[in-house]
């Protein structure tokens, strides 16, 4: 019993390293005898040490860097986008109702299909990435804050009136902590829909970042250089979402429920 | 009366945004910008010809496909690395990695593996596909509910008949919900796949009327993908309808109490 | 179809369970439960909190197995979930399953255990008919009220034909009145089916209303403190019943049973009481 105790301590870390130990040796073995050309999938003995010795060049930071400030204003302008605009539309049903069928048809369009009208109007540079990211978490971060300014509706929106608050008083004690979980829950869905898309832009339009890189890798034919940007993008996408999780804690550490992500 | 206001909310947004677009190329022609009339005559001939059967096709093929081998694959998977706390705790952190991958990364990469054919894009796709569905399958077996996995073993509910009438209903919001994922990171990599290494595909006719400066095509390809967009989400919710009534009405009744 | 009185259905021999053993952290639970259930019988089990109800509910049902001693049910070892057992837990709303109808709930464990299907359906229906459900039978489980879920649960355990019927506190979360109405439907479908239930319960006064006999469990580490026998007409009913005087001194005997196993862990018969004891 005392061992079946520990066991359920440790039990997940132990397992867990050692499920990414076997994957490794798998890799390894997978690469050496398995029927693929080590060249084009080379082994974690190979990309490894590469992967490592990257974070001691200053392009690679560089590189990392661009998609990461890209990634950060896209997301930055979407967010306060679809803040505004989310808000003008939610809080009136006569706005809601006229504008539901243009927002459901403009929403699922995805932003990878501009790809290259970005490319055309912009070329290579920040600006197309930009119109990309923006596109396509604009719409998360909007529907996640009409989601949440409905909701008002139906909670203590008659005890502010009957307390007869101001306007102000109201946005600060009602509209505000209500709308935050869900602006939040958008703003971490969207961190990691605007990794995704400003890569993707990289990768076809050529503008500099993570996604040109290893499109470059690929021309000079360099499957190590890849596979390790492969592995950097993944360790990406794991901090984003530990940081907005984070974030999401500390901003919400009074809020009791769980916003389930299930109601769509 | 009721009818035509409906349909004026429904048409009124886009009737007026569409006059604004007329009025506003009247004059000339924009480079970037083509007149939506041209760009209605245009989409009509671009894909109403054989256009439809050389590209639009294979293109809806290799993602119905991928998301069908996606579903199958990651609901059987996550049903069985969910029954087990060992698979689970085994898997879990691999898991987590790979799906933090942006899966249009390894484009490049597979491209070299495999080639620049079929098999690559719906590799791509399905490699990103899986894991929402994976994923929201393994913690949708996980969190059911004690008390009905104990009724279940009580009315000895085994093997097969437990997955069917137990664990497979019980985890389907979130399955759902993970599918519905699964369809927007599907059309993504679909796209991108067809944008970066491509001989056909709406994605590759898209970048290459961009090339050839053919502005109006360009634009027609793009709208395409809306209509696929809204064709596909439409679908789904019909169907998530359908297989998560009971869940619906389970909510509701829980708010009202 | 009256059952032969004196064969035992379920026998509990000296069922003991340790949690934790050997760690800082051991708790004997139930010390040592001894009691048969005789075809056709009702009893209930009455006992404070902290007395092991649950956990020798669950090591009745096979979803725990005891540290020594053992169940037999109809003969045979219990090592798991037996065949001739149904539960009805407190939880109604949890235990149905919300995406099945109330009707396909009832028929699942007949589904699932090969029934044939012109079987199945008879045997649903009249499984509603004695709980009084069969225009709810399209339903679902969570348009119906708390009552009528519970009745749903109870359907869905007379229509396997167990050998013993569990129900764990099955009216607690249900409002009194309701209870009242479940109460009886349980007793009317008790005789109706000649049923064998085994009711566990921390309401005194529910124990001795609906049981031929009450089993006092004392507190961890729990033993079978009382053995009490219901000697109550055989028709009862909620106004008539409870107002009888021999209800209230069998209630006083139960009550008084149960405030000393509140204060007496592991408690020793009360000698005072000896003569009262089937």
């Amino acid at each position: 019993m005392r061992r079946a105790a520990r066991w359920t301590a440790v039990g997940p870390y132990v397992l867990g390293v050692a499920g990414i130990l076997t994957a490794l040796v798998a890799w390894e073995l997978f690469s050496a005898f398995g029927r693929v050309s080590q060249h084009h999938l080379p082994p974690p003995s190979v990309v490894i040490p590469t992967f490592l010795k990257n974070f001691t060049f200053t392009h690679f930071w560089l590189t990392v860097g661009q998609t990461m400030w890209a990634w950060f204003l896209g997301l930055a302008i979407a967010t306060l986008g679809g803040l505004a605009v989310g808000l003008l539309i939610g809080s009136s049903s006569f706005l809601r109702a006229a504008t539901h069928t243009t927002v459901e048809f403009l929403r699922p369009i995805p932003a990878v299909g501009l790809i290259p009208l970005a490319a055309l109007l912009f070329g290579p540079r920040i600006g197309a990435e930009l119109l990309i990211v923006v596109y396509g978490c604009f719409w998360i971060v909007m529907i996640q804050v009409m989601y949440g300014i409905t909701d008002i509706d139906k909670v203590a929106d008659d005890t502010v009136r009957t307390l007869r608050m101001t306007w102000l008083q109201r946005v600060r004690h009602l509209v505000l902590p209500t709308l935050l979980p869900y602006l939040m829950t958008g703003i971490r869905l969207a961190a990691t829909v605007a990794l995704i898309l400003a890569i993707s832009s990289e990768l076809i339009v050529g503008t500099p970042g993570i996604g040109r890189a290893v499109a470059q890798a690929q021309l000079n034919d360099n499957p190590p250089a890849m596979i390790a940007l492969i592995l950097t993008s993944g360790l990406l996408g794991i901090l984003v979402n530990l940081i907005f999780r984070f974030i999401e804690r500390k901003v919400l550490f009074w809020h009791s429920s769980v916003r389930s992500e299930v109601a769509a | 009366m009721i009818v035509l206001k409906r349909l004026g909310m429904w048409l009124g947004l886009p009737v007026i945004l569409i006059g604004i677009w007329w009025a506003a190329t009247a004059q000339g022609t924009n480079f970037f910008v083509p007149k939506p009339d041209k760009l209605a005559t245009t989409f009509i001939s671009v894909w109403f010809s054989e256009k439809f059967f050389t590209d639009v096709v294979p293109s809806m093929g290799r993602l119905l496909i991928s998301l069908a081998v996606s579903l199958v694959l990651g609901v059987a998977l996550g049903i069985a690395i969910g029954l087990s706390r060992t698979l689970r705790w085994l898997l879990e952190p691999l898991l987590e990695f790979i799906r933090a991958v942006p899966s249009t990364i390894l484009i490049p990469v597979l491209l070299l593996l495999i080639g620049i054919n079929d098999t690559m894009k719906i590799t791509v796709i399905v490699l990103g596909c899986l894991w929402p569905v994976l994923l929201n399958t393994i913690e949708g077996v996980r969190s059911l509910d004690e008390v009905l996995k104990n009724t279940a073993l009580v009315y000895r509910l085994r093997g097969f008949d437990r997955i069917r009438y137990l664990v497979l209903p019980g985890a389907s919001p979130l399955i759902m919900a993970g599918i519905r994922h699964s369809l927007a990171v599907g059309l993504i990599l679909l796209v991108v796949s067809e944008m970066f290494a491509s001989t056909d595909g709406i994605g590759y006719s898209i970048i290459n009327f961009q090339n050839r400066i053919a502005i109006p095509e360009m634009w027609s390809g793009i709208f395409l993908l809306g209509i696929i967009g809204v064709l596909l989400s439409v679908v789904f919710q019909a169907i998530q309808k359908r297989v998560l009534g009971w869940y619906y009405g389970l909510k509701e009744a829980s708010n009202d109490g | 179809m009256t059952a032969n009185k004196s064969e035992i259905r379920l026998s509990v021999q000296q069922v003991r369970k340790v949690y934790g053993a050997a760690t800082r952290n051991e708790v004997e639970a139930v010390r040592s439960l001894t009691f048969d259930l005789h075809a056709g019988e009702f009893a209930c089990l009455v006992g404070p909190s902290g007395s092991g109800k649950t956990t020798l509910l669950k090591c009745i049902a096979g979803l725990l197995d005891p540290t020594s001693g053992e169940v037999v049910l109809d003969s045979k070892h219990v090592s798991g979930p037996a065949e001739g057992m149904a539960v009805v837990f407190q939880e109604y709303s949890r235990s149905l399953f919300p995406w099945l109808s109330v009707e396909d709930n009832v028929e699942l464990p007949l589904k699932t255990s090969g029934v044939p299907k012109a079987e199945r359906k008879a045997r649903v229906k009249e499984a509603l008919e004695a709980v009084t459900l069969s225009h709810a039978a399209k339903s679902y489980p969570w348009q119906l009220s708390g009552g009528m879920q519970q009745r749903v649960a109870i359907a869905r355990a007379v229509a396997s034909n167990p050998s013993v019927l569990l129900m764990d506190e099955p009216f607690a979360a249900v409002d009194a009145q309701t209870r009242g109405e479940l109460e009886d439907l349980v007793r009317e479908v008790w005789k109706r089916l000649d049923m064998t239930i085994l009711f566990v319960t921390h309401d005194i006064d529910e124990s001795v209303y609906l049981a031929e006999r009450v089993l006092v469990l004392s507190s961890s580490p729990t033993i079978v403190q009382a053995d009490i026998h219901i000697d109550l007409p055989d028709v009862r009913s909620q106004a008539d019943t409870r107002s009888l005087h021999r209800f209230g001194e069998l209630r006083h005997q139960v009550y008084e049973e149960v405030q000393f196993a509140k204060t007496n862990p592991g408690g020793e018969r009360m000698t005072a009481h000896d003569g009262l004891h089937a």
